[in-house]
């Protein structure tokens, strides 16, 4: 009796904490709008299983507990309600993955015209590329990293001497325009994640991995790393600016390329724009 | 398939188990120490792992005392933050939560559940002990090295588990490796001997469809561990050398704060494969004995043959399968080929289905029961809410796409602490207060064990639950302190401050639990052999607690299947697997 009723309460206090508490996903600023469907359609169907199965037992467990003189029912299986419970748990289960399925499809598909953009993780900052007028982004290589070249572009490629180096670790971008972005890194895994955008990649070094998205919200946001980069983790923080484009082509033009660090070499000091 | 024979006589097969030569020992040594008695050596891994998980218990609260206020404790610096998450995460998987079920529950209830006398290689199971005790104190020992433990997450990736960014690193992480490979060389001793006396020493009339589910969980466990704790040796081996002699298993290229390293060519996503081919059968490695302890728990105390049982050894047979071929849902964004993901999402949830119907089953086991509401069935019940929670948002993080927002957050810590921490250590408080009695003849005390049951379930579940919104929120895991952080509001700070004030309590509840374990063992109410009026073997053994031997001069012949509750026509509510046929049964 007592088992049940906690039983319910347990249910009761679960259902009004996920619908009263004001802990929810930070509102979105990209086009994955379809990973929350996703999930939301997830909350719906699990929470209900959830709910249905201990309710149950709650039933059971009040209505079913000792009393002196009863004796409990002998049955074995029952194949036909067996087969009818694994029939409907199938189903639940290929409703749940089947859109989940189609929406990582896009998630690894980036749209034809996407831009380019790379970001570079270092224990603990952040580090961007942009390509520069030919639109392409110069090959790399960690051999080639020195005091001027903290990103290993290789200097023999002319594909990368106009390229942006952005070592601020404020990423921006045009609102609206699909991006793909390039993730290296240079010593250990990190994780490019921004909680607004829902997308998140790791940076591993030795390869390079992407993901894409198109931001949809003017605004700044924080980029934090989500994979365990040792004792500075919490502190590698970069800040993604996404702002219309006017200010976007202002912002680049400020940008130094690569062949412009190489020259104004170890002083450091920003040119101030050109 | 079940052997539904209805004449008695044929249910009996020829007797096949050949009378063991068992050592017997003399002196104090050989008797409580070296002793190659299971059942001892059962005590001497439960109590081990006990030991080792209360130290993992203060790790957490040094973890939830920094979480939830932030700098206000001067000795938990980002160092001790990081070794502690760690130490407490390996300490719970390995050394606890895989060592007690197998080597604690398994080694005891095998050979009694079975009707043999010992494991069949009874020295090695001594070894075995011995090496995970060792490699316990391998992994101790690494909080008196310069540097201290590694604090490289219990994942140990690399390239940060061996750099110089990550606490430990000197000599930390090569004790850590260490001992993971000693573990393992232990494990294996143990495992071969559970998975071989299944097999080759059950007694007269046990047939395998006749075993209790928690055998069978056991043993696929067993059997799972055979097969996945080699990559997890492999890569603790690669990674070690990768450490000590410079190779390059795992490290690329790399610049460490601006020195270049003389590592090239290896691949940081190798060793991520290589652990999660152990890490995710581990999951169910510890999974499965619970799955089977509380099906057992449940049946005894509900008065009720567990429903559905050819299903529920079928499902535990398809969910280890398919646990082997799931572990790349660990790595949906590490970067490898992003097609993966199709394939892992699928396995993923279809591994749902066997486990539902697991749950399914448990809760028709309840249905017009005759339910006995003792501290091993609260503890079972317990165990039902907290599995099916921590089980359904599994489904979330499995679903390739949806695991993407959530990956690395606080969602994650809460679903895996639900599902595989909490869960698994009702079914072990469960299975103490029921098997209590057979290992000291004494029962634990009621009302201090319920009092412990709904501190522990209501406080792990106000622990755990919530947590997982802090995820939703988008709050990363492993960060040792949020600092400003424009999207995490006050009232996440709040809830932080709940969650770690409830943990603190439960944590301390825990004391009940001991007060009540050694009291008991003092002055306990005598229970007899079978308090529980039990139907499986190892409640029908001639003394209690059972001796050298297990079964006096003859084994036991066995008659029917493990779950003879209730049966029509029998006059008690419950048939001991080894009571001679009652007129017109039928019981598998």
């Amino acid at each position: 009796m007592v088992v049940a009723l906690v039983m319910v309460l347990v249910i009761a206090a679960s259902l009004v904490f996920h619908f009263v508490g004001p802990w929810r996903a930070t509102p979105i600023a990209s086009n994955w709008g379809f990973i929350d469907d996703t999930m939301a359609l997830t909350f719906w169907i699990t929470g209900a299983g959830f709910v249905a199965v201990v309710l149950f037992v709650a039933y059971c467990l009040y209505r079913f507990g000792h009393r002196p003189g009863r004796r409990a029912a002998y049955e074995p299986e029952n194949q036909k309600l067996e087969a009818w419970l694994s029939a409907v748990t199938t189903i639940a289960v290929v409703v749940l993955l089947a859109p989940g399925l189609l929406v990582w499809a896009q998630y690894i598909t980036p749209p034809d015209g996407a831009a380019e953009v790379e970001a570079v993780g270092v224990q603990w900052s952040w580090s961007f590329r942009l390509p520069g007028a030919d639109n392409k982004l110069g090959a790399s290589d960690v051999r080639f990293i020195d005091a001027s070249n903290s990103l290993g572009v290789v200097p023999s490629d002319s594909r990368g001497q106009d390229d942006l180096v952005v070592t601020n670790g404020e990423l921006h971008l045009p609102v609206d325009k699909p991006v793909k972005v390039l993730l290296r890194s240079i010593d250990v895994l990190h994780d490019f994640y921004v909680p607004q955008i829902r997308a998140k990649m790791d940076l591993v070094p030795g390869l390079v991995s992407y993901f894409w998205f198109t931001p949809t919200k003017i605004g700044e946001y924080e980029i934090l790393c989500a994979a365990f980069c040792g004792t500075g983790h919490p502190q590698m923080r970069g800040k993604l600016v996404v702002e219309n484009e006017a200010d976007y082509a202002k912002w680049l033009q400020a940008q130094q390329t690569f062949e412009q660090t190489r020259k104004s070499d170890a002083g450091g000091e920003m040119r101030a724009s050109n | 398939m079940t052997d539904t024979t209805a004449r008695p006589s044929d249910a009996i097969p020829p007797a096949e188990t050949p009378e063991m030569e068992l050592f017997h020992s003399h002196g104090f040594w050989t008797s409580y120490v070296f002793c190659q008695d299971a059942k001892v050596i059962a005590i001497q891994y439960a109590g081990t792992a006990i030991a080792i998980g209360l130290v993992a218990l203060v790790m957490s609260w040094v973890i939830r005392l920094q979480l939830a206020f932030p700098g206000a404790f001067a000795f938990i610096d980002a160092q001790v933050y990081y070794q502690s998450v760690t130490m407490h995460g390996m300490i719970m998987v390995v050394y606890m939560l895989t060592a007690i079920f197998l080597g604690g529950f398994g080694n005891y209830l095998i050979p009694l559940m079975v009707g043999a006398r010992d494991m069949v290689f009874p020295f090695v199971n001594m070894l075995s002990y011995w090496i995970y005790l060792l490699a316990t104190l391998v992994l101790a020992a690494s909080y008196f090295v310069p540097g201290g433990p590694t604090g490289a997450g219990w994942t140990l990736y690399p390239p940060q588990a061996i750099l110089s960014g990550t606490p430990g690193h000197e000599y930390g992480i090569i004790l850590m490796l260490v001992s993971l490979v000693l573990f393992i060389v232990g494990f294996t001793m143990g495992g071969l001997n559970y998975v071989v006396t299944v097999l080759q020493a059950r007694t007269r009339g046990m047939t395998l469809m006749r075993m209790p589910l928690t055998v069978w969980g056991i043993l696929a466990a067993a059997v799972m561990a055979l097969l996945a704790f080699p990559g997890l040796f492999v890569a603790g081996v690669m990674l070690l050398l990768d450490r000590t002699l410079g190779t390059s298993f795992f490290m690329p290229a790399i610049v460490e704060f601006g020195e270049h390293k003389a590592y090239s060519g290896g691949s940081p996503i190798l060793f991520q494969h290589l652990f999660w081919f152990f890490g995710h059968p581990e999951v169910y490695i510890v999974a499965l004995p619970a799955f089977g302890v509380v099906s057992d728990l449940i049946s005894v105390h509900a008065r009720k043959n567990i429903f559905g049982y050819r299903m529920m050894v079928w499902a535990i047979v398809a969910i280890g399968v398919l646990s082997m071929v799931v572990w790349g849902h660990h790595m949906y964004v590490s970067g490898m080929d992003p097609l993966f993901g199709f394939f892992f999402a699928v396995t993923t949830l279809a591994i749902a289905v066997p486990t539902a119907l697991k749950v399914y089953n448990w809760s028709l086991t309840l249905w017009r029961a005759d339910i006995h509401f003792t501290t091993a069935m609260l503890f079972a019940l317990g165990f039902l809410v907290t599995f099916v929670n921590g089980g359904i948002t599994g489904l979330y993080l499995g679903n390739v796409i949806v695991d993407v927002p959530l990956s690395a957050t606080l969602f994650v810590v809460a679903h895996f602490h639900m599902v595989m921490g909490v869960a698994p250590v009702l079914v072990i408080f469960g299975a103490i207060y029921h098997w209590f009695p057979k290992m000291t003849g004494r029962l634990m005390d009621e009302t201090l064990g319920k009092i412990h049951f709904w501190i522990t379930f209501l406080g792990a579940y106000a622990v755990f639950f919530p947590m997982h919104y802090l995820g939703v929120l988008g709050m990363p895991r492993r960060f040792y302190e949020m600092g400003q952080t424009t999207f995490v509001p006050d009232s996440a700070n709040t809830l932080n401050i709940f969650i770690t004030v409830v943990a603190i309590v439960v944590g301390f509840a825990q004391a009940i639990f001991f007060y009540n374990l050694f009291k008991s063992l003092k002055s306990g109410r005598p229970s007899g052999g079978n308090p529980w009026r039990a139907a499986s073997l190892e409640w029908q053994t001639p003394e209690t607690p059972p001796g050298h031997g297990n079964w006096g001069p003859e084994l036991p012949v066995v008659y029917r299947w493990a779950y003879a509750y209730s049966v029509p026509g029998a006059k008690e509510d419950y048939l001991p697997q080894n009571a001679p046929p009652i007129e017109g049964e039928h019981s598998p």
